[in-house]
């Protein structure tokens, strides 16, 4: 076997399933690979808890059916973080939460249990911010996230970004070869862009809801986070599909996405939104942005000029419906069925749910459910919900209209690098403007990645978006892989944990 | 609009979250900050506009009219239920006297 541990854990999803397919290495040298590599980085507290026995299982199950001569999964022998807020059988699951803590779900979401169908094995349960609210992996119960990268000549810890913190970091720093995310405004993307990996949201309904502790449920949607386009391809190609137990999902055929990878642009229109051009906005991003007009131009395509126009409503408008969602989501924490409960002496019932959920939720988390309380309340509903829903409608009206002029649209991922642990931690809009480049997409249900696009001038990642037409991942994908071609992102952060 | 002291309690227990005074005095600024943002909603003109209620158009499907047509989610799963529950006795979920 001329490989050893380290080259091993430098494969991504295809190259580990091809390797096993062929008998290259084995599933169980990969997922051991991977194991020592998960025990080993527990500065970056990337994981709140790991499963080694679950990954290797799955890799002995795998290493059978091919003894056997059977034909393996999408994912056979391929071992993946999982984002701790799909419910897992027996396996922790906190949505990095208090009310949480010790709750082991008697199921497996949709999405994890077509993941081990496919041969995936786990190696454990990845932290996030705490109900996926967050941009930073700083709402944690479990402790922040820290990136691999760091700024050059600086130790400060950067944020792998949020929510899906756990799963950008244990990508990028090789102790995962790629891993689950969640996306509701921006979850993936984000993440994928501050560490130089790629993350794809799908359109709302591909990915069942089933399994995964709500935020807000008209924009949650599940996707993989990988190193390359082509991981993404197979891996999300293993995550969708209809359930008939997500009164939201698409009935629809899972398309071949990896088979169909096309980085020839020829006829296609790429769509730049005038109004993403934002005060506040990084050089060096805008840079990149200029440089992935010419990457795609270069791959055949035609970039065209397009408007937005209720761009800047999308974030606030987000501030409202996710948050009123997840007032009403969270409700289920009450400390009776499930988690924590805290009973003071001689308390009543309604003074155990309110000490429950004081003690069980973060500052955020209840920031959130507070203004969600407030804007469905009596007297403000209008003002505020049904106005935010209105010009959700809007901006999802925006696209449609966008998309008689173009078939795919490019933008920046994040208005900014990462930044610092504990830098934006004093004002929670300062947090939130984070993913005003992402929320748009969200709002709409439409199906947007990011993908690496270079360094900037301190060292660290910055991203591309692209967003498509409902249901066209494969469009996404496509203009992903051209610019994964022509960027040859290679850089990687030095290990220092 | 914009939130006092007595509007954030009256939220907080709404949404029975229990709150001391210092947590409160603390949440009103933030909380106005945040509402005093989303405020700039209300320059959109969304008249003739009606309010999203599904992103991605589909229909609300029925499930087949059977007992326990998927074996996960239908009945019979007590043990299952009651698990994770903090107290569970007797088969049900234990929760402090409610009737005097």
């Amino acid at each position: 076997m001329p490989e050893n541990a380290n080259t091993l854990t430098d494969l991504g999803v295809k190259d580990i399933r091809d390797g096993v397919a062929n008998g290259a290495f084995t599933a169980r040298e990969v997922a051991e690979a991977f194991n020592t590599a998960v025990a080993g980085a527990a500065a970056l507290n990337a994981f709140i808890v790991t499963t080694p026995d679950h990954a290797l299982a799955a890799a002995d199950a795998t290493d059978a059916k091919r003894a056997r001569g059977e034909a393996l999964g999408k994912m056979g022998g391929v071992p993946i973080g999982m984002k701790d807020l799909f419910a897992t059988r027996g396996v922790q699951t906190t949505a990095a939460s208090h009310i949480l803590e010790g709750f082991k779900p008697e199921y497996e979401s949709t999405v994890s249990s077509k993941l081990w169908d496919a041969g995936a094995g786990m190696l454990g349960k990845l932290n996030l911010d705490q109900f996926a609210m967050g941009s930073s992996n700083e709402t944690s119960y479990f402790g922040n996230v820290s990136s691999p990268w760091r700024k050059a000549g600086s130790n400060a810890a950067m944020s792998p970004g949020g929510s899906s913190g756990g799963s950008s970091s244990a990508v990028a720093s090789r102790i995962a070869p790629a891993a689950t995310g969640t996306d509701t405004g921006g979850s993936i993307r984000q993440p994928a862009a501050f560490t130089g990996i790629c993350g794809i949201k799908p359109t709302y309904g591909r990915c069942s809801r089933w399994g995964i502790v709500a935020f807000a449920s008209s924009l949650d949607q599940a996707g993989p986070m990988a190193r390359s386009v082509e991981d993404c391809a197979i891996m999300l190609e293993a995550m969708a599909g209809f359930d008939p137990k997500d009164s939201t999902s698409l009935d629809m055929p899972v398309p071949e996405w990896e088979a169909s990878l096309n980085a020839d642009l020829k006829g296609k229109k790429i769509g730049i939104p005038r109004e993403y051009r934002m005060d506040g906005t990084d050089e060096e991003i805008l840079k990149s942005w200029e440089q992935g007009k010419e990457w795609l131009r270069d791959a055949g395509a035609e970039i065209v000029d397009i408007s937005l126009p209720h761009t800047k409503y999308a974030l606030p408008a987000y501030y409202i419906v996710a948050p009123a969602e997840a007032s009403s989501n969270l409700a289920r924490y009450d400390g009776v069925r499930y988690g924590l409960r805290d009973l003071p002496d001689g308390a009543g019932l309604q003074d155990m749910y309110a000490a429950t959920r004081a003690a069980g939720f973060g500052d955020e988390v209840k920031r959130r459910i507070l203004i969600g309380t407030y804007v469905l309340s009596a007297g403000f509903y209008d003002a505020y919900y049904n106005q935010a829903q209105k010009v959700r409608a809007l901006v999802a009206r925006d696209f449609e209209q966008a998309w008689a002029e173009c078939d795919v649209i490019l933008a920046p991922t994040t208005p900014t690098a990462s930044f610092p642990l504990g830098s934006l931690n004093e004002d929670p809009l300062t947090m939130y403007l984070n993913d005003v480049f992402a929320v748009p997409a969200s709002l709409a249900g439409l199906p947007a990645m990011s993908v690496p696009a270079t360094v900037n001038g301190d060292g660290l990642p910055l991203g591309l978006q692209i967003v498509g037409k409902p249901f066209d991942e494969q469009g996404v994908l496509n203009a992903g892989f051209a610019i994964q071609q022509r960027a040859g992102f290679s850089a990687k952060p030095d290990k220092w944990w | 609009m914009s939130v006092d002291k007595a509007t954030v309690a009256k939220i907080a227990s709404l949404a029975r979250i229990k709150m001391n005074d210092a947590e409160l005095e603390r949440m009103v600024p933030e909380l106005n900050g945040i509402l005093g943002w989303v405020e700039q909603l209300g320059e959109v003109d969304t008249s003739g506009i009606a309010p999203m209620t599904a992103v991605i158009p589909n229909h609300l499907r029925l499930r087949d009219d059977v007992i326990d047509a998927d074996p996960l989610t239908g009945g019979g799963r007590r043990d299952d239920v009651l698990a994770n529950a903090p107290a569970a006795e007797h088969g049900f979920f234990g929760v402090p006297k409610v009737i005097e």
